[in-house]
């Protein structure tokens, strides 16, 4: 049985890699989860320079889930490339730079800046919700989002992975446009936006009063954007949204995904990246399936 | 060596005041845990998924027990989930988390051990361990439904204030303080923000050692997620920005390097 997939021509060992924000740079997790047991770690977005972030509260649980508006903090790709990608290199596993930015010249500094990087591939991030400018400005829009994927594939090195938000009216439309505009793969879904009140305080519960909502009260949705996405577009897909356990993660992958991404399931079990990964392997198993890409969109 | 979740026995459990809760399970974590860390602890309900950071209260090593000290937050919350467990029923833990209070700084000096409602537990630990010359434990409550008052007693000299002025002096523990005539060479506190940026002017303004003990929404409870971040006045060196997270870097810091 054949564990490995073939993303944008980079192999894995495994389907199962960290959504971006939730894992870190994969240091503060390595106590927890032996990263030489996951397809790929996807790092926290990583912009030109340091970003702070949003006030907090920055989290808060929801029914199902949680909502976060961290708002992108992170070091800046110079710390970035002189301290967490050597941490990651010490593990056999694919590295993904999540790349976030605030205006297509910021986005494209941060992938010139990786091209001679020993990483593996590159996520670029058009659809967070809780930044100002930036992010979910590129993401929204599909014509937006073409130009800044033809935009960071003149200066990309590795594969492109465009991230996707699901506050959208049709993500067929925009995972064509970011086909079109020469993306190697996509990820989807990124959080929904949402509010949460806190009616003892009687104020938001976030300091950004909205952020994106996460957990496995969004499965279903990121079920039905993979499921639109596989049938619009030949590109390979990365997916995610509220997997908690491996069922989670096969639903997704019958419904189009060729590997899936665990987020807020790691707040809730840190270990949870490896047990779905065995987890996979335990059903492919008893369902006679010889490889990962055998069940890939086999629901239609 | 990879770390787990655990889970751990409830060995006790009883309602020391109104809502506030005092469990004593049998742990791992017991072995290594030091006054000023936390546990994350997770409910059975998938539809509540984040751990909730407890601090630590007291620490058994020689029965592998730990005591936490918590308050119910509400109808329909994981702490009321965990105050319905009784001896005998399991209980997901991770931890100990965090770095605790700097015991050694206290060798010798004047000490205000100070905590402020649901921040009282872990002082208990720290007035068990600390070597001092002199224990000041001042103890904040809103009203009359105080709490740990009789461990405290043993483990140095208590003065209480309550918000509506039911036990010790009416105010908070400042007034307590100034009510007393109390001085200190070192402060360790634990409790609500106002408390604590109270305490840290207080220590900053004539130049006292003083640690604070921060508390934050968390997710991860590992460092990973930044959800529980506070203001550093100078740049962290690991977060490149003036942010230092809660749960990895603290929860205790010294005042001087965090803003309130």
């Amino acid at each position: 049985m054949n564990m490995a997939v073939k993303i944008a021509g980079v192999e894995w060992k495994n389907p199962v890699t960290t959504a971006s924000g939730t894992f870190g740079s994969g240091q503060e997790f390595s106590e927890y989860v032996d990263l030489n047991k996951l397809g790929a770690v996807t790092t926290k977005g990583v912009a030109n320079i340091p970003w702070p972030g949003n006030p907090t509260p920055r989290v808060a649980e929801t029914y199902g889930g949680m909502m976060n508006a961290i708002g992108l903090q992170n070091p800046g790709i110079e710390l970035f490339c002189k301290r967490d990608i050597p941490f990651l290199k010490q593990y056999d596993t694919r590295i993904i730079v999540n790349v976030c930015g605030k205006s297509e010249e910021d986005y494209c500094q941060v992938v010139e800046r990786l091209a001679d990087e020993p990483v593996d591939m590159l996520e670029i991030n058009i659809s967070c919700p809780n930044v100002k400018e930036g992010g979910i400005a590129f993401g929204q829009n599909p014509a937006a989002a073409e130009q800044i994927t033809r935009a960071v594939k003149r200066y990309a090195r590795q594969p492109v992975i465009m991230k996707l938000s699901p506050n959208v009216t049709d993500i067929a439309e925009m995972a064509r446009a970011v086909e079109a505009g020469g993306a190697d793969a996509v990820s989807l879904i990124n959080t929904l936006t949402g509010m949460k009140i806190d009616i003892h305080r009687k104020a938001f519960a976030l300091a950004n009063e909205t952020g994106g909502v996460s957990g496995p009260a969004i499965h279903p949705i990121a079920v039905r954007m993979v499921y639109q996405t596989a049938r619009a577009v030949k590109l390979p897909i990365i997916g995610m949204g509220g997997i908690s356990c491996a069922e989670d993660a096969i639903e997704l992958i019958l419904a189009g995904a060729s590997a899936v991404s665990i987020g807020t399931a790691n707040f809730h079990n840190p270990a949870v990246t490896m047990e779905i990964a065995d987890g996979i392997e335990e059903y492919m198993e008893r369902n006679g399936f010889q490889s990962v890409s055998d069940m890939v969109g086999i629901v239609k | 060596m990879i770390k787990e979740r655990e889970q751990a026995v409830v060995l006790s459990q009883k309602e020391l005041a109104d809502g506030i809760f005092s469990i004593w399970i049998k742990t791992q974590a017991a072995q290594t845990a030091a006054p000023g860390q936390f546990m994350s602890v997770y409910t059975e309900d998938r539809s509540r998924l984040l751990p909730r950071p407890v601090s630590i209260c007291e620490i058994d090593k020689k029965e592998g027990a730990l005591r936490m000290v918590y308050r119910v937050t509400g109808e329909h919350t994981g702490t009321k989930q965990f105050s319905q467990l009784g001896r005998g029923a399991s209980l997901t833990v991770l931890g100990p988390l965090g770095n605790g209070f700097p015991l050694e700084r206290g060798k010798g000096k004047r000490a205000f051990l100070i905590g402020g409602g649901i921040g009282v537990p872990p002082i208990l630990e720290l007035a068990k361990q600390i070597e001092c010359e002199k224990k000041q434990i001042i103890a904040g409550y809103r009203d009359a439904q105080t709490f740990l008052e009789e461990s405290f007693a043993e483990h140095g000299r208590l003065y209480i204030a309550t918000e509506d002025g039911s036990v010790g002096t009416q105010g908070n523990v400042m007034d307590a303080i100034r009510e007393h005539g109390l001085e200190a060479d070192i402060i360790y506190a634990c409790g609500p923000k106002p408390m604590l940026k109270a305490v840290k002017a207080y220590g900053e303004k004539r130049g006292i050692e003083c640690y604070v003990s921060l508390e934050e929404r968390m997710a991860c409870g590992i460092g990973a997620c930044l959800g529980c971040v506070c203001e550093s006045g100078k740049t962290d060196s690991h977060s490149n920005v003036k942010n230092k997270r809660i749960c990895k870097d603290g929860p205790v810091f010294l005042s001087t390097e965090v803003e309130i």
